[in-house]
């Protein structure tokens, strides 16, 4: 099993070709998007004192990153990377995130809550929910007071999930890094509110604007290197809880009559592998992941299962500190 | 199947965004009052555009049954009203972004709320939009909720309206209320100058005229609400208009490359054309466009980039480079308020005004008038409550490059942000500049504050003292000054209550009007400072955020503020002018540290009680701090 399991580590995926980033002739479309969301990222590091990126591995880090390269060209991004390590992220996720600090020359910050780990905290004996709130909630808030941090910038759309499309592009936490969705600062034409009371912080969100298939397209045209997961390629998956689970490494527990078994699947948004569900597929290449995309009738929330608890459930974690 | 499986497809099958796919975006936004359907129609949209996925049909439809208000047919306001107290009240309380697309166009829809409470998140969801949607109920008609949206849309530059006039069944698909309706719509889209009004009768949770034209309406000709959203035109170039750009951040990685960040508000700009940084009035030329593409020799509205500049000069963010006409400069201008704010606005105070990326100091010096929103009468008013729109002038702390509004958005739009609570205060749109001279640029002087300050072989700053009535500051302050003028010391007293018999005796003492005071007292003291001098200031200036202002009208390290703590028991005990008498008698209102806070200094440079030091020992220990940090 285990021998089978270390041979779906995959080098990183490159765009359409292997050929060196050239650009290809992005629409005005995205061109638009792209100009909004570097005119966010210098905002954010013209107007606060210690900015920081949240760093998750995805395709939608792996934009910003993207267009953070850029904002900041030829200089680099004057800011750190955070990556909250749960510990149950996909090994080629971590690899993945390794390389590209490295390639780019990125100073990364990896913050895991030492003290769930200490607890045992995991997603299978603890539930979705406690875990999400212990290994992600409450590690977030920790590096982010453990370093000082008064913007933390993240990848998260409007087109995303119901409360996710009420939220400002300028995000302001409390000192307890609560959300008040009730009583959002207005937020007028390209003009963002950026001040702070000591303790204070803000979530800075540049694609707020950017759909599911806009990230897919501008990965396409602008030769984004993502993480192969990404792809189709055969993979040990069991069936739980009407979602596909990839056993990732021997900590998963099999219940009984589980038995993985190796099928050609892909994963639309990625996370911490217990917690995420893979979509039967062949699509291996990013051409044709943007046609079953485009042909697709379900949502990419649909794999995640910490989202099924309750209609609200995205709301009350985003008011607790979740990104 | 208990998992999704991806379709199988061929690779002609489905239409593909292609690289060529240059379909434009129309932003537009839903308003009018709660109940008028607003949320229903975006639903409504989003489902028959067929943008919503299986498994969103899948919780749209259990969620409809069990929070839903349509007894169990399909709720589509529960799409978009994404917050948990919105579904418990079945209200909208704040914009929610949606994004759907046709074969012809993309959208992105903001769905706004109708109480007025909200009408900020309104005015939020309307900043960015094209063209705006406005639904009244059909049994209701134009209200007063339709009046107030209607004047936002109007300020905020919106020309194209679509009047949905909703509910048509409620009224039996009644041709002659809805040309009623319409009719009293279009005066007062013509009064407020929204030029493009189509009036489409609709019955959203029905569908009726949103994508397919209505069976049950054949008197109605017109397009439906996605026909015309998808075919209107309201394009407005501004890469036309001269170029602007309002410079964010200054990218300086090596020593080899200094650049200058910021997106085009308007116009284009090539290599080698001049131009002007404003408001300095320098002039130079443009050496490379970094764009996100790459280097370019042209880039145009729209576009984030990185100019690098010919000549080596000052520029620094909150700066504007431009080219053609000289954009306006002034410190003093006019503008339309949409006050947001629960605390109403207040003359004379101190507000911070961000415009572009430059933000300054503000006071609103005149509330020339407030919209009586039923009957569109302009009326004098005191004071904005939250909600309501007004026409006021500014006094900036300093000059402003910006644009009229209806000529540019980017460079007439402004937000006032509280200094103390931080709360977004008000919404504004620059109508004109109050100076006759629009191009007044600071004169630079050949004689400056170094010059005159090594005539006077001293280094200038401002002593201010801050404290409670009866404290002793002018005393300490009368003896630092003779003290200085022993020491050969250059300094000038500046006392608050001598003041008000000269320079500022048409103040009273509201709050506006202290305010004032201290604003006034600060700028003086900026001069004598210019000029080289000590300035002693006594005040009372029970405020922080005032303190504060005096101190950044200065340089760094030219403000010495002197705490004079005595406590208030010791000074109502003294009570020099018997004012503290009077206060308790209720003979004097809002009298600091009786009925008036003291906002006592957080980190003043020196802090002194008299209740245990001398006047002497008082005036040893600032000339001991002058002689320490290297004033004397």
């Amino acid at each position: 099993m285990t021998a089978q399991i270390d041979s779906a580590i995959e080098a990183p995926v490159r765009g359409a070709s292997d050929q060196p980033a050239a650009r290809h002739s992005v629409t005005s479309h995205l061109q638009r998007l792209e100009a909004e969301s570097i005119h966010i990222l210098r905002e954010t590091v013209a107007e606060f004192r210690k900015p920081v990126m949240l760093y998750s591995i995805g395709k939608d880090s792996s934009v910003l990153l993207h267009l953070a390269m850029k904002a900041f060209h030829p200089g680099k991004p004057p800011f750190p990377l955070l990556h909250v390590d749960t510990t149950w992220k996909f090994r080629e996720m971590i690899a993945f995130r390794d390389q590209r600090a490295r390639e780019l020359g990125l100073d990364l910050i990896v913050h895991t809550n030492d003290d769930g780990l200490n607890q045992g905290i995991d997603p299978f004996t603890h539930g979705s929910a406690r875990y999400t709130d212990v290994m992600k909630t409450q590690a977030l808030r920790q590096a982010l007071d453990l370093h000082g941090f008064d913007a933390a910038i993240g990848g998260a759309r409007r087109d995303e999930e119901k409360s996710r499309a009420k939220e400002r592009v300028f995000s302001h936490r409390s000192a307890a890094h609560r959300w008040d969705p009730k009583n959002q600062r207005p937020e007028l034409w390209s003009l963002y509110n950026t001040m702070l009371a000591p303790g204070e912080s803000m979530r800075v969100f540049p694609l707020s604007n950017w759909t599911e298939l806009d990230v897919w397209d501008y990965i396409l045209l602008e030769d984004i290197p993502i993480v192969p997961l990404y792809l189709a390629a055969p993979r040990p998956v069991v069936e739980r809880d009407g979602a596909l689970i990839m056993v990732d490494d021997q900590r998963m527990p099999l219940l009984a009559g589980e038995e993985p078994r190796w099928r050609s699947v892909r994963f639309r948004t990625l996370g911490c592998y217990p917690l995420s569900g893979a979509t039967i597929s062949t699509a291996a290449t990013l051409p044709e992941i943007v046609r079953e995309m485009m042909a697709s009738r379900t949502s990419e929330r649909q794999g995640r299962m910490i989202d099924r608890d309750s209609p609200a459930s995205m709301e009350r974690k985003k008011a607790e500190g979740y990104f | 199947m208990s998992y999704h499986e991806a379709p199988t497809i061929a690779a002609t099958d489905v239409p593909r965004l292609e690289q060529d796919d240059d379909r434009p975006t129309l932003r537009f936004v839903t308003c009018g009052s709660v109940d008028d359907g607003k949320s229903t129609l975006v639903g409504r949209l989003l489902y028959d555009s067929k943008t919503l996925l299986d498994d969103q049909l899948d919780a749209l439809a259990s969620e409809s049954k069990t929070s839903g208000t349509t007894g169990g047919d399909l709720d589509f306001a529960l799409l978009v009203d994404g917050l948990q107290a919105e579904r418990e009240q079945g209200i909208t309380i704040d914009v929610a972004y949606r994004f759907f697309a046709t074969k012809l166009r993309r959208f992105i829809v903001a769905d706004t709320p109708g109480h007025a409470q909200y009408t900020r998140n309104m005015a939020t969801g309307a900043s960015n939009a094209d063209l705006a949607v406005v639904l009244v109920d059909a049994r209701k008609g134009v209200i007063t909720q339709t009046r107030r949206h209607s004047h936002i849309l109007s300020l905020l530059g919106i020309r194209h309206v679509v009047l949905a006039v909703n509910k048509m069944d409620l009224i039996g698909f009644d041709g002659d209320r809805f040309a009623a309706i319409t009719a009293e719509y279009l005066t007062m889209a013509g009064q407020l100058g929204i030029s493009q009004v189509q009036c489409i009768p609709v019955v959203a949770p029905d569908g009726d005229n949103v994508v397919a034209a209505s069976a049950r309406m054949p008197w109605y000709a017109g397009p439906t609400v996605t026909a015309y959203l998808e075919s209107v035109d309201v394009a407005g170039d501004v890469s036309q208009r001269p170029f602007r750009l309002p410079v964010q951040w200054v990218n300086r990685p090596h020593a080899e490359f200094r650049g200058f960040c910021g997106r085009i508000a308007s116009g284009t700009i090539a290599t080698g054309e001049s131009i002007a940084v404003q408001p300095s009035g320098r002039r130079t030329k443009v050496a490379r466009i970094l764009t996100p593409g790459g280097e370019r020799d042209r880039a145009v509205a729209g576009d984030s980039v990185t100019l690098t500049l010919a000549d080596e000069i000052d520029v620094s963010r909150g700066d504007v480079l431009t080219a053609g006409p000289t954009p306006l400069i002034s410190d003093q201008l006019a503008a339309h308020l949409v006050w947001f704010d629960d605390e109403a606005m207040v003359a004379g105070r101190r507000y911070l005004l961000k415009c572009g990326t430059a933000s300054t100091g503000a006071v609103i010096t005149t509330l020339k008038h407030c919209v009586a929103i039923d009957t569109m009468a302009l009326e004098s008013a005191a004071t904005l409550d939250a909600n309501q729109i007004g026409y006021v002038h500014f006094s900036l702390d300093r000059p402003l490059v910006f644009e009229a509004y209806r000529d540019d958005r980017d460079m007439g739009s402004f937000i006032l942000v509280d200094p103390i609570s931080h709360r977004t205060a008000a919404a504004g749109m620059i109508d004109l500049s109050l100076r006759a001279a629009t191009n007044i640029h600071w004169q630079h002087l050949a004689v400056d504050k170094s010059v005159r300050s090594r005539l006077k072989q001293q280094r200038p700053c401002v002593l201010w003292f801050t404290g409670l009535s009866g404290a002793g500051k002018s005393t300490i302050a009368d003896l630092v000054d003779r003290r200085l003028a022993e020491l050969g010391r250059h300094a000038a007293l500046l006392d608050g209550d001598n003041l008000r018999h000269g320079i500022n005796r048409d103040l009273g003492f509201s709050s506006a009007e202290r305010m004032e005071n201290v604003r006034r007292v600060a700028e003086i003291a900026a001069l004598f400072v210019d000029a080289g001098m000590v300035a002693l200031v006594a005040l009372i200036s029970p405020f922080r955020s005032e303190r504060e202002l005096a101190r950044q009208r200065v340089e760094a390290g030219e403000f010495i503020e002197i705490h004079v703590a005595t406590p208030l028991a010791e000074c109502e005990r003294r009570d020099p002018k018997g004012l503290y008498r009077k206060a308790r008698a209720g003979e004097l209102k809002g009298f600091t540290g009786i009925d008036d806070p003291y906002e006592a200094p957080q980190a003043p440079e020196i802090t002194i009680d008299t209740s245990e030091l001398s006047t002497e020992a008082a005036c040893e220990r600032i000339i001991r701090y002058l002689r320490e940090h290297d004033y004397l």
